[in-house]
């Protein structure tokens, strides 16, 4: 029997539309109880959280741990570990691996890491199409049955309209969501930031927003004719969100999420980095009217999750020149610290919008148990201190990689606690 | 009138330079158009300096001028090319940097199809670094010769019009021509098909056109660009012949911009395209001296960085 007591902290749990100072028992990795004081027992194990937040274990559906394949840039090991350190419990992670995870084989290769490593819960997302080609179905079957949660070629959009039709209605079977990354690439071409004013006026070749904004239309319609179950991975333009937003209130089965950088970022920052690989994602840092929109969407409900979209590249892969070096960014250590200062702390976003954004919306999205702190509910908590101040420091990141856009940047607020199943994983010094 | 001192490591950009800068540089070339007057064109300035001429892109002429400006300087020069990007090669722009910093160099001058590399070997060389073209990004000696060239035909930038036509949205000439022509107070036009015409490009302070007929109306000086053949997709263009009866520039065009107005070109130009070669070859054309003039600017811009590298040693 194994006890932990989390006692004295401000609990806010939005599944229970709770927000008040609560004592919190966990036993044998499930809640036990949620209480205005419990009294512990010896042998318990006891967390002071007085003067911090408490809330369900933060969920990220959207990471890339690059396991298998390519270990040079992260493992399933290093990723967890950055994960529970920037207060994730949980994380999904892409398909795109080294081989492609369309296979059983590549799943149950993954959740052994995860369950080696003994950190963050990980949950495989299978591909869409075989090896991602675009071209036949990956068994989804098997791959919900190893362990996979969700499908996509996340990194590949799936431009093929009759794939997409299909696996929008196959995938109805095992009731998962479609995660579809949202770019018509005829239309994003050779672009390698936005296409707005700075990039007209530095020269890059640009990604317009229509190349998103078509393929979320496209894929709408999709959604309605076959009643699939459809989310767009980080949403970045104004129009996607705004049809997502109406196909919401005609009653489709769609879902978004956004990630902190294209709500704290804009396509302005390329130039002014000076051509900085580390500013280099897709999709690219919109322009200021899309953050604008993506902020608004965050408070009246149509983004449902904020995911990283954690894109380890090695130090020698962002060196090259920006037209060059791979699209991506990390994202698991900076991502709640960001959002606590720039949108919590700066009035934006009330801080049980964030935390629902962060664990309840992400757990409804991909069907994940979680989310919440419900007697019975597994035992992954995040422990807040929203006083705590921290630099982002690349170099002391637990991830292998360090390509941010965020060195140098000091906020405050940030994961000091991070429990997951009971048992504390991540404590900060 | 004391003149500005230059302080400046590298050349990077027009971007970053005020106007006092671009009028040091225009003005030192002026001084330096002399030199070629002379039987023995060279001056010991920079004996015993080493310019690399670092050109990942094929080109011949902007090179060439390089090599000639260096050795009028009496600087020892060597030439890299290297087709493709530094990845082509498998050796990382960081790895080519550090090679050349071995060798100890003065200057480096870069030319790359990829935007922000001479920035990126400025941050990591000890020594001078010059762009020579960088993607779609800057080419700030091609904009300070045609600076020169319009000076010494109509004696002022500031209240000129000058019209560029062309493919606008791929040319780093167009990007430093409109920051140091809209920064000497010219009144700049843009004109060419909306497929290469990026949205945005008039927060540049710009007039943007679609049609040659009112870019060209009243215009001082026109700017041709050279349409690359080897970029276009098929859908930007349908046809060369479709662009050249949309922007080509022949005679008659010409005749609605001032009577005394002069034609400028890059280089190199593809004759019946973009331009008729009675344009190209006519009284109005400024092409050649174009190249003249470049040879000055580039020894201008290598005189004042070799004072800021003296300042500092």
């Amino acid at each position: 029997m194994s006890r932990l007591l989390v006692r004295g902290g401000r609990v806010i749990d939005p599944s229970q539309g709770l927000d008040g100072r609560r004592d919190l028992l966990l036993e044998d990795g499930r809640v036990a109880r949620l209480e205005a004081a419990i009294d512990a027992r010896d042998g318990d194990r006891v967390i002071d959280a007085a003067g911090r937040v408490v809330t369900p274990g933060l969920i990220d559906i959207h990471v890339h741990l690059r396991e298998p394949g390519q270990e040079a840039k992260e493992t399933v090991a290093s990723g967890a570990a950055a994960a529970v350190a920037g207060g994730f419990t949980a994380v999904a992670c892409m398909a795109n691996t080294s081989p492609v995870n369309d296979s059983r084989l590549v799943t149950e290769l993954v959740l052994g890491a995860a369950r080696a490593a003994g950190l963050a819960r990980v949950h495989p997302v299978g591909a869409i199409s075989m090896g991602l080609e675009g071209e036949q179905l990956a068994p989804f079957g098997q791959l919900v049955a190893a362990g996979c949660v969700a499908v996509s070629d996340d990194g590949r959009p799936v431009m093929s309209a009759e794939l997409m039709r299909r696996a929008l209605e196959f995938a109805r079977h095992f009731r998962i969501p479609v995660v579809q990354h949202a770019q018509d690439l005829d239309l994003s071409g050779e672009g390698v930031m936005h296409e707005g004013v700075a990039s007209a006026c530095c020269g890059l070749p640009g990604i317009p927003g229509a190349a998103e904004d078509v393929m979320v239309a496209r894929d709408l319609i999709l959604t309605e004719d076959s009643g699939g179950r459809y989310h767009v991975a980080h949403i970045s333009t104004a129009r996607a969100l705004g049809l997502v937003r109406e196909a919401k209130a005609r009653g489709l089965n769609v879902t978004c999420e956004v990630t902190p950088h294209h709500l704290l970022l804009d396509d302005r920052a390329v130039t002014a980095s000076g051509f900085d690989a580390n500013f280099k994602m897709q999709p690219p840092l919109r322009g200021e009217s899309d953050v604008a929109a993506l902020v608004a969407g965050l408070v009246d409900g149509t983004v449902d999750a904020i995911a990283s979209d954690h894109a380890p590249h090695t130090r020698d892969e962002k060196a090259l020149e920006f037209q060059a070096a791979p699209f991506g960014i990390v994202g698991l250590e900076t991502a709640l610290p960001l959002c606590l200062d720039r949108l919590v702390a700066a009035g934006i976003l009330p801080l049980a919008r964030l935390v629902e954004l962060m664990s309840t919306g992400p757990a409804r999205v991909l069907g994940l148990p979680g989310g919440t702190l419900a007697i019975g509910a597994p035992a992954d908590v995040t422990v807040i201190d929203l006083e705590r101040e921290l630099d982002v420091v690349a170099a002391r990141f637990r991830s292998k990689a360090r390509n941010t856009p965020f060195e140098g940047w000091k906020l405050r607020g940030c994961a000091v606690a991070t429990i997951v199943g009971g048992r504390l994983v991540y404590e900060r010094d | 009138m004391t003149e500005p001192a230059w302080t400046r490591k590298d050349l990077l950009g027009i971007g970053e330079l005020s106007v006092a800068e671009i009028e040091l540089i225009l003005n030192t070339a002026e001084s330096f158009a002399e030199v070629a007057e002379r039987p023995v064109k060279k001056v010991p300035t920079l004996r015993g300096k080493t310019v690399v001429n670092l050109f990942f892109e094929p080109s011949t002429r902007t090179r060439v001028s390089f090599e000639i400006a260096a050795q009028r300087l009496s600087a020892d020069v060597v030439n890299f090319t290297s087709a493709g990007s530094s990845q082509v090669k498998g050796e990382t722009l960081a790895d080519t940097a550090k090679n050349i910093a071995s060798m100890a160099p003065d200057f480096v001058v870069v030319r790359h199809a990829h935007a922000g590399v001479p920035a990126m070997l400025a941050r990591q060389l000890e020594c001078g670094v010059v762009n020579a073209g960088d993607g779609a990004h800057e080419h700030p000696t091609q904009a300070l010769l045609d600076a020169t060239t319009i000076r010494l035909h109509k004696g002022r930038i500031a209240g000129l019009t000058v019209a560029m036509v062309g493919d606008i949205m791929h040319s780093r000439v167009v990007r430093s021509n409109i920051l140091l022509l809209t920064r000497l107070g010219a009144r700049v036009r843009v004109a060419g098909p909306r497929t290469m015409v990026p949205r945005g490009i008039e927060t540049l302070g710009v007039e943007v056109h679609h049609e040659l007929e009112p870019a060209l109306a009243g215009a001082d000086v026109v700017m041709m660009l050279r349409l690359q053949l080897e970029r276009q997709s098929r859908t930007l263009l349908p046809s060369l012949s479709e662009y050249s009866r949309l922007f080509g520039l022949d005679a008659e065009r010409m005749r609605l911009a001032k009577p005394d107005a002069i034609v400028l070109h890059p280089g190199p130009m593809n004759r019946g395209v973009e331009i008729t070669s009675e344009v190209a070859d006519g009284s109005q054309s400024v092409i050649l001296e174009q190249v003249g003039q470049g040879v000055a600017v580039r020894m201008a811009a290598l005189y004042l960085l070799a004072g800021t590298r003296e300042a500092r040693s």
